[in-house]
């Protein structure tokens, strides 16, 4: 019986974490919000070389052979330092579908550029979590047409991966027909954009795989979960550190109880959250029969840890904390957007509830 | 990660579990029933528990324990496989699981062979004498006068929250014996037997409609000075190494995970309106809601086991057990009430009540429970002191310096 991190978890936590604090403070961070396309590229290029873009993807093919909850573990010191990286679309979602969904010609031919970080790649699932009906893409003898939304890491991506029921079909950027245009958020440290799709013929298409799909999307679930606890982790680290400095009424906001019993909930709340996803990211690796279910409740669960431990961390800010000058800002909004990628809570539960055969 | 036993503890699990199977059908009523304390089936089953090394298990040999090492990974085996089996764990209370570590590691030679083999054995049961009408949260303001005549402790004051006083023949309690010393360094940690004139125990009945509880008066209740474990002046010291375990044993995990288990067959079973309550989507909302909670509560628990394992402090992930898991069992109580609609309200004496009103009754004992040892409010303060650095209150260590200045 053990349920912690590895020495190795722990080392790639640290490693992870050093080199944002050194590569993407927060005020770089902002610089590269506010310019470009919002993303790091020479930060993302020296991430990959640290193994971090390849974690998921086969050492045969270049990668570092991970397991999801190495991955939860980078997810959550991504979090932490709200990097404005591609890694829950192109370096999880998009990898473990090239990983168990795609085949061989595709896989030797797009693995070792994502784990090289030379490529990345969009997913277009949000049809597959909930259809709208102002989307939606279907396939006829001419191709794929209509609306994909919501496609996560889709800014400047050299493919896409578009979900369509229970098949996937890989798409290049650049393929006749096919329309990016950037659908802005809350949260610009990670772009989604939306596809304009017609008559495109992709690349390949892996039919009836929907079992497959489903489980690629459980473990982005898990990882969206992971950087919401890295958000939390870093919104609590600045509240205490705000309310240690701050003086009303002649000393430290930190020492009156209305203060310290926000921060404490915020702890209460964190710890074992952050315990679920480790489990979550566990059961996906090696627990099939818990999988599914403990990834939807843990990505649940941490949506209303993350709601909360944002509004409390913005609340011991004060005033200062709703100007955009307070760096809080950037993990409220991050937090706001993994909310709502996959699946938000209530659909979640939802669907946990049919995993179990209740109502 | 790794989750599985390993050969030697799947051995004493599978091992346990035949143990279980042939042998539960002897066990008395379920541990913690008040009624069933020192009963003499309780004693016979104690026995063989202790024989087999399932009960009293780290207490050594010769104060009549199985005299094994502590080993946390056995611990969470035997509380699981005897929850699962529904079967009693023996004697329980805050003898064994307070008084007993207590004893061992400050008690002399002679209190531990005269106190430690029957409360082993469950012929000796103990109450805690600490709370105070005037000392709840500010346990150390405690006002019981110990004085200290000759070779005499004569006591004088009252208790409060004490529970199972009715039954106990022993107490273990916090006076003050050193009226002149700062606040925290006058009192004493002293057995009382309950048999001695001058004690006075009054069942004090809470909102649940039965004393789970009792106050107890002191009116010149007379101790030998040797039944002061520790040094004079020591006791804060000496209670504070065991209000640890209590808080652990408060908001467990296998707690919650039974009152989501008994929640969830509620919501299946009840019927309003032609359709189950799990059927309704706002209750089901609220179900998988806490179920995630209950969920991540056991992760924790089982985190917080492996840090022990592995000989880590667990910093601020240790502290927040007991806030959090009271709250959620306080939760899953009033989901059940509410999924029952009407009939949620029902309470012992109607024929009506879903399982003799437990769900009413627990709704309003685990709310004693976020009360008692250790409020939220202090749960939260050391939470935020102790786990993430932040500093006490200026007027609270104010007042404190100068109560203690004047004594």
């Amino acid at each position: 019986m053990d349920f912690g991190l590895s020495e190795d978890q722990e080392l790639l936590d640290q490693t992870v974490r050093r080199f944002l604090e050194e590569r993407l403070p927060i005020a770089r961070v902002r610089e590269v919000v506010e310019s470009g396309d919002g993303i790091d590229r020479g930060a993302w290029q020296a991430l990959a070389e640290l193994g971090v873009a390849g974690a998921l993807v086969p050492e045969t093919f270049g990668g570092a052979g991970l397991a999801l909850l190495d991955a939860a573990v980078v997810a959550t010191a991504l979090g932490h330092g709200a990097a404005p990286l591609p890694f829950v679309g192109s370096a999880v979602l998009a990898t473990l579908l090239l990983r168990d969904v795609a085949d061989g010609e595709l896989q030797t031919r797009w693995l070792p550029a994502l784990a090289g970080g030379g490529a990345r790649m969009g997913v277009a699932a949000a049809e597959r979590v909930e259809a709208r009906q102002d989307a939606g893409v279907v396939e006829d003898a001419d191709g794929l047409s209509g609306t994909a939304l919501f496609v996560l890491d889709g800014q400047g991506a050299d493919a896409y991966w578009v979900l369509c029921g229970d098949d996937a079909h890989f798409v290049r950027a650049g393929a006749p027909g096919l329309g990016v245009k950037p659908l802005p958020t809350i949260d610009r440290t990670r772009w989604l954009v939306e596809l304009d799709l017609r008559d495109v013929v992709p690349d390949a298409s892996f039919r009836g795989v929907g079992a497959a799909i489903d489980r690629v999307l459980d473990a982005g679930r898990v990882v969206l979960a992971a950087d919401i606890l890295g958000s939390c982790d870093r919104a609590l680290s600045l509240s205490v550190d705000y309310a240690l400095a701050r003086k009303q009424f002649g000393r430290p906001i930190a020492t009156f109880q209305a203060v310290k019993h926000m921060c404490a909930e915020m702890a209460a709340a964190i710890e074992p959250a952050r315990s679920l996803v480790w489990y979550a990211a566990h059961a996906w690796d090696a627990l099939p029969a818990e999988a599914a279910l403990t990834a939807t409740l843990c990505k649940a669960h941490l949506s209303e840890v993350g709601h909360d431990v944002m509004r409390t961390a913005t609340q011991v800010h004060g005033g200062i904390g709703f100007t955009d000058a307070c760096d809080l800002q950037f993990w409220f909004k991050r937090e706001g957007l993994s909310r709502q990628l996959l699946g938000g809570p209530g659909r979640l539960r939802a669907h946990a509830a049919a995993l179990q055969g209740l109502g | 990660m790794d989750l599985s036993d390993g050969p030697e503890y799947a051995t004493f699990r599978a091992e346990l579990r035949a143990f279980l199977e042939a042998h539960g059908e002897e066990a008395p009523g379920r541990r913690g029933e008040i009624a069933s304390v020192g009963s003499g089936a309780l004693r016979a089953w104690q026995e063989k528990l202790i024989a087999h090394g399932y009960a009293a298990r780290t207490i050594p040999k010769e104060y009549g324990g199985a005299g094994a090492e502590p080993d946390p990974l056995i611990a969470t085996i035997l509380s699981e496989e005897f929850g699962r089996a529904h079967v009693s764990r023996g004697v329980g209370g805050q003898g064994l699981d307070m008084l007993v570590p207590t004893l061992l590691e400050h008690g002399t030679e002679a209190q531990k062979r005269r106190y430690i083999p029957p409360t082993v054995r469950g012929e000796m049961i103990w109450c805690q004498g600490y709370s105070e009408p005037g000392a709840g949260s500010d346990l150390a303001a405690l006002q019981t006068q110990g004085r200290v005549e000759g070779d005499e402790i004569v006591i004088n004051g009252q208790k409060i929250w004490t529970s199972t006083a009715q039954y106990a023949q022993m107490m273990f309690a916090l006076v003050r014996t050193e009226p002149d010393a700062p606040k925290h360094e006058g009192i004493s940690y002293v057995l009382v037997p309950m048999e001695t004139p001058g004690i006075d125990v009054r069942p004090l009945k809470t909102m649940t409609g039965h004393a789970e509880f009792n106050e107890v008066f002191f009116d010149d209740v007379r101790v030998p000075l040797a039944n002061i474990v520790g040094r004079r002046g020591e006791g804060w010291k000496i209670a504070n190494t065991t209000l640890r375990h209590e808080r652990n044993m408060l908001g467990s995990a296998a707690t919650s995970e039974s009152l989501y288990e008994g929640a969830l067959e509620v919501m299946r079973e009840e019927r309003v309106d032609d359709g189950r309550a799990i059927d309704d989507p706002v209750l089901r909302d609220r179900l998988m809601r806490l179920g995630a909670e209950t969920l991540a509560m056991k992760c924790h628990a089982m985190r917080l086991l492996t840090a022990r394992l592995r000989g880590e402090t667990s910093g601020v992930a240790g502290l927040v057990s007991k806030l959090n898991g009271c709250q959620l069992n306080h939760d899953l109580a009033g989901l059940a009430i509410d999924a029952m609609g009407e009939a949620g309200a029902l309470y012992r004496g109607s024929d009506r009540a879903r399982d003799g009103g437990r769900w009413q009754f627990q709704y309003m004992f685990q709310l004693g429970l976020i009360i008692g040892g250790g409020t939220a409010q202090i749960q939260k303060n050391i939470i935020a002191e102790r786990g993430l650095g932040m500093p006490r209150e200026p007027k609270a260590v104010k007042a404190a310096a100068e109560s203690a200045g004047k004594g």
